[in-house]
């Protein structure tokens, strides 16, 4: 039983995707390793662009991998299905339903055989779960952006899926909603301990989430930068975290992999690139002035 | 100005400025009756009626008010298969363009599905389909009555109810109507965002359901604009089909009444044609604002 409790959920093993250009395939994403053990939040980050929505594009199922392959639960899986609730950017609910029909069109799909009570049940707890318990019946133009994405990631949870897929969940709302949604997610989380995979280029809302955090390297061929383990304790609360003494250095070193080492590969370092590196060294001695630079 | 504008009345008054001044150019090249009587010479008196002009034979607008004033009147009235109110022949036109109309829709939209969803049936019938859009109803009645000679459903008094013509008229409006609903349905089809399509694929809707759940829904716009367009050509086509085949209704009436050199009552049918055809596009997008989904 424990080895199955630590074995990963999902195995990403040198998953790679490629477009046919008239030059030849241009790589995105080039043998891309990552292992997620179960219960446990892994967040990607790198820059835009850097291919890291396609990563888990390719997780959900919904871009071809090019070569590689992907282990969901024992099983290889090359296609889009429920047993992953994908989060969108936005939240691509379908206009011409209400919010409860929009949760509830994926919980027929996932649990046909329940009676009809028991699916409204479910879509209706979700829905409160994530605070639309009097809302859940107006239509998503009636809704804010923010009350559309807990529609949608109250969609992805009822579903109740082996994982959970989160693409720049919050990346379109401003930053109060923001850090109200991270506090819904990180309930619903905790009640349900759903194995996570979010991608985001909020440094903050990577060290508050996750339980690791896994840098990327700049695209073309991006690859596994780097991989820092998270040590807050759970349930987190956002005062405490960013109190903690180790918050700046964890941030930091997010932050200086992201504006100094990110288009360094560890796959093939050579001479030349490391003395590349060692060039705009000055920068650093100002971390915070090259941060905000950077955003 | 801005006392008309704050009573809106503009938009009541100018379009009236605009008929009075159609009308008035109407009357300044209608020709003018003059009636000269004169005694010939055998001593008896003859009247003789000359009309001038700029177009002689075009009645001004008060002849053809006088014409035409037992049709609108009596909008409701037969006299005669050819000699029926106004209302009574616009109501079989109506007929008519309904059951072509409706024809147009069941066999445009689920091409139009076809083209949206498919590429290689794009590009099978996306050429047929260009050549035979611009084709005039006049020239796909004469393939309608080839297609349906000699068919005949007869009633029960024996006559003919539906015959080759009928046919012909149904197939020349369907025909021509349909084009409007297959390329926007097709637009409205490859229209439909990607993330809706997701959605789908990561729910693992069935094809039936992504089709009723998500694509109708989502391409209904653009639908509901191809059937107001082809609702306006059906409309245009009535007329042509009715003049050649004679059928009784607008188009008929305007042309038998042109061969009998009743020249009011061509002007009396092309203001009903398009009034109708003004009221059938207002009512059609009415409807399409209700579908329009946010």
């Amino acid at each position: 039983m424990t080895q199955a409790a630590h074995a990963p959920v999902l195995e990403l093993f040198k998953l790679s995707k490629a477009y046919p250009t008239p030059k030849g395939p241009a790589v995105i994403v080039k043998e891309f390793n990552l292992n997620i053990a179960a219960g446990e939040f892994v967040t990607l980050i790198g820059h835009s662009g850097c291919g890291k929505s396609t990563v888990l594009s390719m997780v959900a199922g919904l871009t071809d991998t090019t070569d590689g392959a992907m282990i969901l639960s024992g099983r290889e899986t090359n296609e889009a299905g429920p047993d992953r609730g994908v989060v969108f950017q936005s939240p691509c609910l379908l206009p011409w339903m209400s919010a409860f029909e929009n949760v509830m069109l994926g919980v027929n799909q996932v649990y046909f055989t329940a009676p009809k009570a028991e699916r409204r049940e479910l879509a209706e707890y979700y829905l409160t779960v994530v605070g639309l318990g009097n809302a859940m019946h107006k239509y998503p133009g009636e809704l804010s952006q923010g009350m559309r994405q807990r529609v949608g990631i109250a969609r992805a949870f009822a579903l109740q899926p082996k994982m959970l897929l989160l693409d720049e969940p919050f990346g379109m709302l401003d930053a109060l909603t923001k850090m109200e949604l991270q506090e819904v997610l990180l309930e619903l989380w905790r009640r349900n301990k759903l194995t996570t995979l979010m991608v985001t280029h909020d440094v903050d809302e990577a060290i508050f989430l996750s339980d690791r955090v896994v840098m990327m390297t700049d695209g073309p061929e991006a690859e596994v930068g780097d991989i820092l383990p998270i040590p807050f304790e759970r349930p987190r609360d956002r005062a405490s975290v960013l109190a903690d003494p180790r918050y700046p250095e964890i941030r930091n070193h997010l932050l200086t992999f992201l504006n100094e080492r990110s288009h360094i590969r560890p796959s093939r370092i050579t001479p030349p690139v490391t003395e590349m590196v060692t060039a705009p060294a000055p920068v650093r001695e100002t971390p915070a002035g090259a941060t905000a630079a950077n955003q | 100005m801005k006392f008309f504008q704050s009573l809106k009345l503009d938009y009541v008054l100018l379009p009236l400025v605009g008929i009075l001044l159609c009308l008035g150019g109407w009357a300044i090249i209608a020709g003018k009756s003059t009636v000269t009587t004169s005694v010939d010479d055998w001593g008896d008196p003859v009247t003789k009626e000359e009309r001038q002009g700029i177009a002689k034979n075009l009645p001004s607008p008060s002849e053809t008010w006088i014409a035409s004033k037992p049709y609108v009147t009596e909008p409701l009235a037969k006299r005669g298969e050819l000699d029926q109110g106004i209302l009574r022949f616009a109501w079989l036109s109506l007929k008519l363009v309904a059951q072509g109309y409706f024809i147009a829709l069941l066999i445009g939209t689920p091409i139009g599905f076809l083209l949206g969803l498919s590429k290689n049936f794009t590009k099978a019938f996306d050429p047929i389909i260009q050549i035979l859009r611009p084709v005039s109803p006049l020239a796909w009645l004469p393939l309608g009555m080839v297609l349906f000679s000699g068919l005949k459903v007869l009633d029960a008094n024996g006559r003919v109810s539906f015959g080759t013509s009928d046919a012909a008229a149904l197939f020349t409006i369907a025909i021509c109507a349909m084009w409007p609903t297959v390329l926007n349905t097709a637009v409205g089809v490859r229209a439909v965002p990607q993330d809706y399509l997701n959605v789908a694929k990561v729910l693992k809707l069935s094809r039936t359901k992504t089709l009723f759940k998500v694509l109708i829904p989502s391409a209904l716009p653009y639908m509901f604009t191809g059937f107001r367009l082809s609702l306006g050509i059906a409309w245009l086509v009535i007329v042509a089909v009715e003049m050649l085949i004679g059928k009784p209704g607008v188009g008929g009436f305007l042309w038998q009444q042109y061969n009998a050199n009743s020249f009011a009552h061509i002007i009396l049918s092309i203001l009903t044609i398009g009034v109708i055809g003004y009221v059938l596009d207002r009512l059609m997008s009415i409807i399409e604002g209700r579908f329009r989904t946010a």
